[in-house]
């Protein structure tokens, strides 16, 4: 028997031939809940994965006009939208810290990887966004060193977060001027995919790409959980 | 050692009265880490490992879970190991290994004795002086137990004064529990105005008060679980709402709230067949109120038959015998209250009606509306004439003179308690003691059926015909 990770029900899986004979993974959510998260699909902006019409989408064109085209982040992908379930989800994983319901995205996370970016980027280095130690000490976890897990094994340490202040609670204009919070410990040479749970104004990536940058790396992508 | 905390600079018997008789994490404790270190080193505060690993099962220590698959793994970027975490209370703060509980273990702190608490100057009738004398003497017995069965709009909170003044002339700490913070949030005024010269705390998720220093304590039960043998006097109002008898964790969380010898008083309208059975094999004394305390009988909901109700509610369409019965009502002055059983048809149904009519004030509300308090404080301020709402208002709310319509009680969510607690509402106050109770379905319900005969018992039994 197997409980559905979120409103704890028990979940009966049928046995189908295609699930028998391929040993797939259990599920984790019930189909209720399942049915509640939103996966990105259809038009999206080509270069933040935000749903829309055009091409480019508003934020992204602000973007430009801010960096003056010279954007230090090439590209994110990001697979779920953030709706109003999707907020309580994030809200007990990363502030009450319940840890195990990263498992909830382990199987998109892992299939939109290999299908939209794994073989553009073989040579690309995956580095989580990290947390600062203080944060780290009350959080106990990384929530985007646990998605990453998902697709590397590989620890790269080379980035640290001095600053300690909550991105969340900040209004938009307050964290695209806020200061560079991280530091980069050693230089990098081939392309970087950083990895976070939630793109919301793209600061933080942004953040991260412009110092990874400036220390002689090629290219910066994004790959986030959900486009805010 | 001693020595020590004798010559200690801080006065140890105001952090025993905020730390005694609870459990919580560091970062509920309202001190600095240096002070916590300080009682930790004095041995007046302890740690204590939350997650036991029994031999066949894993235990919650705060809110006694033994589910597996309610607790989960967690590696620990801090220790570099990976900890069990209990993910039942996590909405408390989450317990692991690293992130222990602590305890007071210095000095037990006295509470007052008061020899004329009491600022409330009604009287109690015949039936409610019964009930309160069994109440008090069930303080006097160690480890009693007591169950108080009394129909709704029997005056239950103030059958309760003299047990309470009883425990506070003997230096008692009083802890009132329901499972709703809507009754926490509507007792609280009640009993400060009760006991004016008595600390009075409520504890619910978001309240203002936080630190649970009071003699008496008003809280939700989830709120026990940061409590451990605090309390001489532990009185559970509404023992058969919904989530007590659902949530194991919360008859726990309540037991162990109250200190090894404490008194217990269980108050209902409705008992579940589990204390039922227990006062029909005698386990569990119990003193019967069948009488409102204004004397009159309680109102009998009449069924009213809706072809087709559960299609015009799909279609979101009023039934005709329900429209018939808003314009003819007895008392047109009277303000309306409207249950329907879920959200989103209590929604739909409001905002229909409110369009195709507009003679009316209306709302709406449900459990997860920020709006909440502010849209049944309206109500009563008789601000709104018809108020929508789902099984939240089913208990412990009171409005003076009201009648109360149930859409779709063929519902699951309406069971008989609900259905007993609902019918309840109408006819509260001395000054308009009746009120139309009305059962719109599609089918009678076993729930319906019982609720009624039950209803009628009671009156019967309060000497009513």
């Amino acid at each position: 028997m197997s409980y559905c990770l979120w409103c704890a029900s028990e979940m009966i899986t049928e046995t189908t031939w295609s699930n028998l004979l391929s040993l797939s993974q259990p599920q984790k959510l019930c189909k209720t809940c399942k049915g509640k998260l939103q996966i990105i699909t259809g038009n999206r902006c080509q270069k933040c994965s935000r749903e829309s019409k055009s091409k480019i989408c508003t934020d992204c064109k602000y973007w430009g006009k801010l960096l003056k085209n010279n954007d230090p982040l090439e590209k994110n992908y990001s697979i779920y939208s953030y709706n109003e379930f999707m907020k309580e989800v994030i809200a007990k994983w990363k502030y009450r810290g319940d840890y195990v319901l990263v498992e909830i995205f382990q199987t998109e996370f892992i299939r939109h990887f290999n299908t939209y970016i794994k073989n553009q980027m073989k040579e690309a280095i995956i580095i989580p966004i990290p947390l600062s130690k203080e944060r780290l000490a009350t959080r106990k976890f990384n929530q985007a060193q646990a998605l990453t897990s998902f697709i590397t094994q590989d620890k790269i340490n080379i980035l640290e977060r001095v600053n300690s202040e909550k991105q969340a609670k900040k209004s938009r204009m307050e964290r695209i001027q806020s200061e560079n919070p991280f530091n980069l410990l050693e230089p990098i040479n081939k392309p970087v995919i950083l990895v976070d749970d939630i793109y919301t104004t793209g600061t933080t990536l942004r953040h991260v790409a412009q110092i990874l940058k400036d220390n002689g790396c090629p290219s910066v992508y994004g790959y986030t959980l959900i486009r805010g | 050692m001693k020595s020590l905390s004798l010559k200690s600079p801080y006065d140890m018997s105001n952090f025993a009265k905020l730390l005694t008789g609870k459990l919580l994490l560091r970062n509920e404790i309202p001190l600095g880490n240096f002070m916590i270190d300080y009682l930790l080193k004095n041995n007046l505060l302890q740690s204590i490992q939350p997650i036991l690993n029994k031999k066949f099962h894993t235990e919650c220590l705060r809110c006694g879970n033994q589910k597996n698959n309610l607790f989960a793994e967690i590696p620990c970027a801090i220790c570099q190991k990976t900890h069990l975490y209990c993910r039942k209370c996590i909405e408390m703060g989450r317990v692991m290994k690293c992130e222990p509980l602590y305890e007071w273990v210095g000095k037990t702190p006295v509470w007052l004795k008061h020899e004329n608490p009491c600022t409330w100057k009604g009287k109690l009738t015949e039936d409610q002086q019964k009930a309160a004398k069994q109440i008090v003497q069930t303080i006097h017995k160690s480890g009693e137990e007591l169950l108080v069965w009394a129909v709704c709009g029997a005056g239950k909170t103030e059958m309760l004064f003299p047990g309470i003044i009883e425990a506070l002339k003997l230096g008692k700490r009083i802890c009132i529990t329901t499972p709703r913070a809507d009754v926490v949030r509507e007792l609280k005024p009640r009993i400060q105005q009760a006991f004016a010269g008595i600390s009075i705390e409520a504890l619910y998720g978001g309240s203002t008060d936080k630190d649970g220093v009071g003699q008496i304590i008003i809280a939700t039960t989830h709120q026990l679980l940061r409590f451990k043998e605090a309390f001489d006097m532990m009185i559970i109002d509404e023992i058969d709402a919904f989530p007590y008898h659902h949530d194991s964790s919360l008859p726990f969380a309540t037991k162990r709230a109250l200190k090894k010898h404490g008194s217990t008083i269980y108050l209902t309208a409705t008992p579940r067949e589990e204390q039922y059975s227990r006062i029909v094999s005698k386990k569990l004394p119990h003193v019967f109120v069948p009488k409102r305390y204004h004397n009159h009988p309680l109102p009998v909901p009449q069924l009213k038959l809706c072809l087709f109700l559960t299609h015009h509610l799909n279609k979101v369409i009023f039934p005709t015998t329900f429209l018939t019965w808003l314009r003819n009502r007895e008392n047109v002055t009277r303000q309306l209250l409207i249950f329907l059983p879920t959200i989103n048809l209590a929604e739909k149904m409001y905002q229909t009606f409110k369009q195709q009519t507009s003679e009316y004030r209306t709302t709406f509300v449900h459990a997860e509306d920020s709006k909440r308090e502010e849209k049944v404080e309206l109500f009563r301020r008789k601000e709104i004439d018809i108020l929508f709402t789902t099984t939240i208002l089913e208990r412990g709310v009171t409005f003076p003179a009201i009648d109360v319509a149930v859409l779709h009680a063929g519902h699951d969510v309406f069971d008989e308690a609900a259905l007993v607690q609902i019918a309840g509402r109408a006819g509260r106050s001395p000054q308009d003691p009746t009120g139309e109770v009305l059962f719109f379905h599609d089918g009678k319900t076993e729930a319906m059926v019982k609720a009624i005969e039950s209803i009628q018992l009671m009156n019967k039994r309060g000497g009513f015909k």
